[in-house]
């Protein structure tokens, strides 16, 4: 059964990377430091605290004991507590999970709808001036970090324009108002029945959606362009002209859906993209999200929820590429 | 008369050089079987692919003369193109590892070219493909509509464009090295079939190769081209009566089993063949 | 026959390898040359580098010398970029500011790209199990993005330009490693190789001398298409207070430091954004130029 024995193997890929990933984050955590448990705790811990944590993380053990324990308590889902919030960090994450993703997941969707024609066009337009103003916006993308953009957005359309909402997620009258569902305002709001407090929460979300959706466009535009260049120059497109097939299908029914299962690929790494993108956005628009709280952690020195939302980041990553792994061999027949 | 081209010129434009591919090619095409022999890069293909504008973007195409059928295609818009591809004249090209659609069933693209022309349902056009299949000798046609390009050998990739292409029944065929890809027991095979199809229907074909004797057995008529030029243009029966250096040259060079020879002779090149 | 003119360089048969191979450079460089935003961007690095290079003479002030009673001045004749918060010049900070990133950067570089090269060529070559175990180290690594695990390294290390260099670094390599492998697997089974094995060169021998030369040029390329991610990435980490600490002037880290200076004194954080702007276009004008150039299929 090659089916069992692809899943099978393709579920062992997945676990050793993820084993790979926490011994990563375990040499960050725990070896790296130089006082691995300062690091947990906090410099103004009290000294019945920092005995106890020692203790509990066995620093005289050998590595591999304490490697042990590691993974003991992730697959317990325990990441240890926050110094700053007090909570577990299981905890927080997923009250700020869901903030990020609310913009992650709209991003790439305004992204691919909008990238993904403007790289068709790009490519069936070389050379072109079209061609070009897409090329240099697409570059400019790469050339900008995102917190300048964000600021620079901060500056025009809240300073200057007086059109955007101030810093946060919702205005503060609205603030748990909304009962959580799904943990996206947008969606809790309407399913709520509280329009003004979708259209407050969307408001909130403009700036470092459009942000985050331009940087993500950026990427995804210029891979379109590249495969569908690719694709325009086979044989095989000039069979479908000679055909007498009009441009539209020439370009979307043969030369787009040989290039359409790359893209599921560009837009898993896209979404990884995204998170990162989120950790200097969030910073500056304030926005609630996994990136606030691994900035505000960083800045203040405390490692648990630093190690535990880069593990998270970096799990959503690898699951996402695995699925876009799974999807091209469903998809393409040449790899069946 | 199917085609007349007078003064056929193909050049390419790049940042430092223009380089003219075809100088001034000129022939016409009625219901026969034209052959246009050449080696590689003396411009045969660009020539055949002018003529329904399928050439790259940045190729400059003109002619005194570019007629099919008494219409003038000469800076043709898309729309008049349109109802010329497929519809009444088809094109095969040489390789179907390529040139077939890799993620479209076989059974797709056949009835694709069949409702663009003729309309018709999904299932009708389905059933003509199949039948189109039987026609280019494939056995089992139903489960050979099923499955992709990549799971067919190479010869009978080249049927299954051939089906393709007659779909709509056109009045001209052009096969751009139709066998050049093939191995060379099934070369004969797919001339013949080619052959045989395009008699039974009376439709023209303007057949390109670099396969001097293998034409020349199928074809009426043959034009040698040479740099971008046509040197000869005879009747396949008149070969051995060749007057340019050239064709004497390649007929030349051509083995033998009646009158073997101790050494092939080498065909010299002549810069003046160039003019 | 006269060294190094034009006809010797274009010519189309040459005598000896030497002259063949500075040929091919020559041909690659008018390549190069007719492309004029590559051309730009060219000019940009250069214009940085000699700017960074001589820093000390270009800039009227000290960069770290504080003039208080001078804060947030506007642009003018004495200033070009206006002062800072402290009072310190900006235009001299932004040179001094290009010393730190550009340093850092070519650090970066210097780390990751042999050993990127090294660890995929070994990878492609030798195959079986250690091509496997070092795809996989590097699978681990890619699965993270680049600014969250260099987050998490500086983190752990103290914050500072050196800890930011590391972390970037550790960061940086895997694209090289996968690059080179892909390379290597193209040529590995190819005539030439297997000749020389026949003659008993070793494998280590093989690598470095047949094959991670051919893995160069498009290691070129994607490393000068890099260096504008590893700048963002640089000054990303400056922002968030990880990488450069204040008073250095690392263009990211200034812009965290005027930050609150944004709807006042804007031109204060916002001449750090339009270096970091330039030199990264400059830089993906010029990879992309080179790509074209090197690997023509590419584009």
């Amino acid at each position: 059964m090659p089916l069992l024995k692809r899943i099978v193997s393709t579920l062992g890929s997945l676990v050793l990377t993820l084993f790979g990933l926490s011994v990563l984050t375990f040499f960050i955590g725990r070896v790296m430091p130089t006082d691995p448990v300062l690091a947990a705790v906090g410099d103004n811990a009290p000294q019945s605290v920092v005995e106890r944590v020692r203790a509990e993380m066995g620093l005289d053990q050998p590595l591999y004991v304490q490697f042990g324990h590691y993974i003991n308590q992730l697959l317990h889902g325990d990441l240890g507590k926050s110094i700053l919030t007090s909570n577990p960090v299981i905890t927080d994450i997923a009250r700020f999970f869901p903030a990020t993703m609310e913009l992650a997941t709209a991003a790439i969707i305004i992204a691919a709808l909008i990238g993904i024609p403007l790289g068709v066009w790009a490519a069936v337009r070389q050379r072109s001036w079209v061609d070009q103003t897409i090329r240099v916006i697409c570059l400019a993308g790469h050339s900008l970090p995102v917190f300048v953009l964000a600021l620079l957005s901060l500056l025009v359309f809240y300073a200057v324009l007086g059109i955007a909402p101030g810093p946060g997620r919702q205005d503060i009258i609205w603030q748990d108002m909304v009962p959580q569902v799904t943990g996206f305002l947008t969606i809790d709001s309407l399913l709520a029945g509280e329009t003004d407090a979708f259209w407050d929460a969307l408001a909130h979300m403009a700036q470092p959606l459009l942000i985050l959706a331009y940087f993500s466009m950026a990427y995804i535009t210029r891979m379109t362009r590249t495969f569908m260049l690719n694709a325009l120059s086979g044989e095989f497109v000039i069979t479908a002209r000679a055909k007498g097939l009009s441009s539209r299908r020439v370009i979307w029914r043969h030369a787009f859906p040989t290039v359409a299962v790359q893209l599921v690929t560009v837009l898993a790494l896209t979404y990884a993209g995204l998170l990162e993108g989120a950790v200097v956005t969030e910073n500056v628009f304030a926005w609630p999200g996994i990136g606030q709280y691994l900035t505000t952690s960083l800045m203040n020195a405390d490692m648990n929820p630093v190690i535990g939302a880069t593990l998270l980041v970096g799990t959503v990553y690898v699951l996402l590429n695995q699925l876009a792994d799974l999807l091209y061999r469903l998809w393409d027949p040449r790899v069946k | 008369m199917l085609v007349e081209i007078e003064n056929l010129r193909v050049a390419f434009r790049s940042r430092s050089e223009t380089v003219e591919a075809v100088r001034g090619v000129s022939f016409s095409v009625g219901r026969e079987k034209f052959a246009i022999v050449g080696e590689s890069g003396s411009g045969k293909s660009l020539t055949a692919r002018s003529l329904m504008q399928l050439l790259p973007g940045n190729a400059e195409v003109s002619a005194d003369v570019l007629r099919f059928d008494g219409i003038d295609l000469r800076g043709a818009s898309e729309k008049v193109l349109r109802k010329i591809r497929g519809k009444r004249v088809g094109f095969i090209l040489q390789d179907p590892k390529y040139s077939l659609n890799p993620v479209m069933t076989i059974g797709q693209q056949i009835a694709e070219a069949w409702r663009e022309h003729k309309g018709g349902s999904h299932k009708a056009a389905m059933q003509a493909a199949i039948d189109l299949l039987e026609q280019v000798k494939i056995r089992d046609p139903a489960a050979v509509a099923k499955r992709y390009p990549h799971e067919v050998s190479g010869g009978m990739g080249q049927r299954v464009m051939i089906a393709m292409m007659l779909a709509p029944d056109p009045e001209l065929l052009i096969a751009d090295e139709p066998t050049s890809a093939l191995d060379a027991t099934v070369q004969a095979e797919i001339l013949k079939l080619i052959d045989e199809l395009v008699s039974a229907r009376g439709m023209g074909l303007i057949l390109i190769s670099h396969d001097l004797p293998l034409v020349s057995h199928f074809c009426d008529r043959v034009a040698v081209m040479y740099a971008g030029r046509i040197v000869e243009l005879l009747d396949a029966g008149q070969l051995q009566q060749a007057q340019h250096p050239y064709t004497r040259g390649l007929l030349a060079c051509l083995p033998s089993l009646r009158h073997p020879r101790e050494r092939l002779p080498v065909l010299q090149r002549d810069a003046a063949w160039r003019n | 026959m006269i060294f190094f003119s034009r006809e010797w360089l274009l010519d189309d048969t040459p005598a000896n390898r030497r002259q063949a191979v500075w040929g091919r450079r020559y041909r690659l460089w008018l390549s190069l040359r007719s492309n004029p935003l590559a051309m730009a961007g060219l000019l940009v690095v250069a214009v940085m580098l000699l700017l960074a290079l001589f820093a000390p003479w270009l800039t009227p002030f000290d960069p770290g010398m504080q003039h208080l009673e001078n804060r947030l001045a506007a642009p003018s004749a004495a200033h070009w970029l206006g002062t800072d918060e402290l009072g310190r010049d900006v235009w001299t900070r932004i040179i001094y500011g290009g010393r730190t990133t550009l340093g850092m950067v070519i650090a970066v570089v210097l780390l990751t790209a042999p050993l990127g090269l090294l660890i995929g060529c070994i990878a492609g070559y030798a195959g079986g199990f250690i091509d496997k175990a070092l795809m996989r180290l590097t699978d681990i690594f890619l699965a993270f993005p680049r600014l969250i695990l260099a987050l998490a390294f500086v983190a752990a290390l103290k914050p500072g330009v050196e800890s930011a260099i590391l972390a970037i670094a550790l960061t940086s390599w895997p694209p090289y490693a996968r690059l080179a492998r892909a390379e290597t697997l193209q040529f590995r089974h190819s005539d030439f190789i297997a000749a020389s094995r026949l003659t008993g060169a070793s494998p280590l021998r093989i690598i470095l001398r047949h094959i991670m030369p051919l893995c160069v040029p498009s290691l070129i390329v994607r490393v000068t298409l890099d260096m504008s991610s590893i700048i963002i990435t640089a000054a990303s980490l400056g922002f968030l207070g990880m990488g450069a600490q204040p008073p250095s002037p690392e263009w990211g880290t200034m812009i965290a430091t005027a930050r609150r200076f944004l709807f006042s004194e804007w031109w204060v954080p916002l001449m750090p954004c339009i270096a970091i702007f330039l030199t990264s276009l400059a830089f993906n004008f010029l990879g992309d130029g080179l790509r074209d150039v090197l690997d023509p299929k590419e584009r």
